[in-house]
């Protein structure tokens, strides 16, 4: 097992600066996800760790060797692709022994070590089996297995769920955390799906055009988001932004209001603000409560979206601009009733504007 | 109206049998006139060439020829060379190859577009224009064998074999479908500790067989019609080829009937090595299964 550190970690592809300074340590055994839209940089930053690509500058530790220069196989480290990578030619039993192959090992020692792999992931039954005729979750379980045979210091996870449907993907997200459990090593998990980060996580990095936007635990991020791309990020449906004028600060508080918002007090949580000045206010959907009384802001229902357990309504505010909230009922409202909203002042979110 | 489109579906079912057979007869009546004139002695062959006799294994029907060409020329010797040399230079140059287009494609390696450049670029040479440059280099180079280091390599299997391992368009095959592998399947190995080596003789060949039986075909169709190459660097017949070969055939009295025995007879190496091939062909493509 072991930890990782990056530190000012840069790639640069000719002119083109992919990762622009990445600082971030990994403790051993944490489970760390890389999250991001797409074209951020995180799976290039994973391919360094690998190996797979060069670093331009920086240095990067994995346990206490620094392994800028070492190849992908000296690192300690197995990786699960996106598209498996599971090679056509070999029967599962084969793919899953391929590393210890290559090491020497001997057969009595791939066997146990198949035989573990498969048991840990299920798939007895498939070791005599070629991929083609594999599902595509079992496809993954079986690039799973390649990785966890060795028991590398690191696994890296690059997308891995992405290929899946819907329901297997939550099957297969819920093993790798159970893995994560059972194992107990380093791992890294690339992904852009924010539900998978948060459940699976220790700890997340939330990058963004190759800069890290924040680190920390999901609850952490969720709950006090470093900027307006963490806030807007993080969670779903994403966060109501909405421009309020700054009416006067008394130390740490703002009071805030806009033409569909009565005036709040909220935390300004460090950052800076003038008087006078114009900013965002950002409301999770799900901390937004239909007032029966006056409320706090107020709007004309535009679209409701009932899911059960769940009620999304879409609400146009008197100024104007949209806002969802997401109540933890079922609910029915008319398209265009009058609706007045409430939320706690305390899990409210001011951004200066960028 | 079903049994009109079902009559229409019969007639252009039809119609393209027939083109088909066509096509096939055109292909295959020279064969089947080689094969039938080579039983047949050469007054008969020249008197039947005019009708279609000349495709039917009648008349005085005798396998004579093939016993004069025998006598002739040292066909056994010839047929050997050429196997011997072909084999050789087809199975060396899937290797060096499919090597060099590995290196092309996997590797990262200063100069490598540069020099695939200069490589597909030898593509535009005919042999021809090389031929007479290629001849003086050859005639001076050093060998060490059996009789310690000699100079020149004229008359040997080596001076036929060497110069045609490697080429511009078997690299390029190579290149073009190596770019096609998934490259996660080569990343997958290397971060599982697979060394070049062990990629390039594990992954990669193991899933080359369409290309590798490609490019082993067009190899063999090349070297087993060698003839300009031959003619020049053997002069002594214990080295030449099936081709170089055929002039025996010529000198004097030309007699046909021999002439199609000789070509029925280095004709069957060619057709044994297509129908061997086309089974590994159709085996590499339905062991692949690469799916999804």
């Amino acid at each position: 097992m072991a930890r990782i550190s990056l530190k000012d970690v840069r790639k640069s592809y000719g002119t083109a600066h992919v990762i622009k300074g990445v600082d971030i340590d990994i403790e051993d055994g944490e489970f760390c996800v890389f999250v991001g839209p797409s074209g951020c940089g995180k799976s290039t930053l994973l391919r360094m760790i690998a190996g797979l690509e060069d670093i331009t500058s920086g240095t990067l530790e994995i346990g206490d060797r620094t392994v800028n220069d070492l190849p992908p196989a000296q690192r300690g480290v197995a990786m699960v692709f996106q598209s498996y990578a599971i090679f056509p030619h070999m029967t599962v039993r084969e793919n899953v022994a391929f590393g210890l192959t290559i090491a020497g090992a001997s057969k009595a020692e791939k066997d146990a070590k198949v035989a573990e792999a498969a048991r840990i992931l299920q798939m007895e039954h498939l070791l005599d089996r070629r991929p083609s005729q594999l599902s595509g979750g079992q496809r993954q379980r079986v690039a799973i297995g390649r990785a966890i045979v060795r028991k590398p210091q690191v696994f890296l996870f690059d997308e891995p769920l992405s290929n899946l449907d819907a329901a297997l993907r939550m099957d297969m997200r819920m093993e790798i955390g159970k893995l994560h459990n059972q194992l107990g090593a380093t791992m890294i998990y690339v992904t852009h799906d924010q539900v998978e980060a948060m459940t699976l996580a220790d700890k997340i990095v939330v990058l963004k055009d190759g800069q890290v936007m924040q680190v920390g635990a999901p609850m952490d991020l969720y709950h006090n988001p470093a900027n307006l791309f963490v806030a807007g990020f993080l969670g779903a449906p994403s966060m109501n932004f909405l421009k309020v004028t700054v009416q006067g600060i008394d130390g740490g508080r703002a009071l805030v209001s806009n033409g569909a918002l009565d005036p709040v007090e909220v935390a300004t949580a460090g950052r800076s603000f003038r008087a006078g000045e114009t900013a965002l206010l950002g409301l999770r959907p799900q901390y937004l409560t239909v007032s029966e009384g006056p409320g706090q802001l107020h709007g004309q229902v535009a679209l409701t979206e009932r899911l059960g357990a769940e009620t999304v309504v879409e609400i146009t505010l008197k100024d104007a601009s949209p806002l969802i909230a997401a109540l933890a009922h079922d609910a029915v409202f008319p398209l265009g009733a009058m609706v007045n909203l409430n939320f706690d002042p305390a899990r409210a979110h001011l951004f200066p504007m960028e | 109206m079903a049994m009109i489109s079902a009559d229409n579906r019969g007639l252009r079912l039809a119609t393209r049998y027939a083109v088909l057979v066509l096509i096939a007869l055109i292909f295959v009546f020279p064969l089947v006139f080689m094969v039938m004139s080579s039983l047949k002695p050469s007054q008969q062959l020249l008197e039947d060439s005019a009708n279609l006799r000349a495709f039917l294994p009648v008349g005085d029907i005798s396998f004579d020829n093939y016993t004069d060409a025998f006598r002739r020329a040292p066909v056994a010797t010839f047929v050997f060379n050429s196997v011997l040399v072909t084999g050789v230079t087809v199975l060396l140059s899937l290797l060096i190859c499919s090597a060099a287009g590995f290196a092309f494609v996997f590797v990262d390696w200063k100069g490598r577009n540069l020099l695939l450049a200069v490589l597909l670029a030898t593509l535009i040479l005919p042999f021809e224009t090389i031929a007479i440059p290629m001849l003086l280099m050859v005639a001076h180079l050093p060998w060490i064998g059996m009789e310690g280091l000699t100079w020149g390599w004229l008359n040997s299997y080596r001076v036929q074999i060497i110069p045609f391992i490697a080429d511009g368009l078997t690299v390029f095959l190579f290149v073009q479908y190596f770019k096609d592998l998934p490259g996660e399947l080569i990343e997958a190995a290397r971060v599982e500790g697979a060394s070049w080596g062990q990629i390039y003789r594990r992954i990669v060949m193991p899933l080359s067989g369409p290309i590798l039986a490609t490019a082993a075909i067009l190899k063999f169709l090349v070297m087993y019609n060698q003839y300009l190459w031959p003619l020049m660097v053997t002069q002594e017949e214990g080295y030449r080829p099936v081709m170089v070969g055929l002039q025996y055939f010529f000198q004097l009295n030309v007699a046909w009937g021999e002439v199609m025995a000789y070509l029925s007879l280095i004709t069957v190496p060619v057709l044994a090595f297509y129908l061997y091939l086309q089974k590994a062909f159709i085996a590499s493509i339905a062991s692949t299964g690469v799916k999804g």
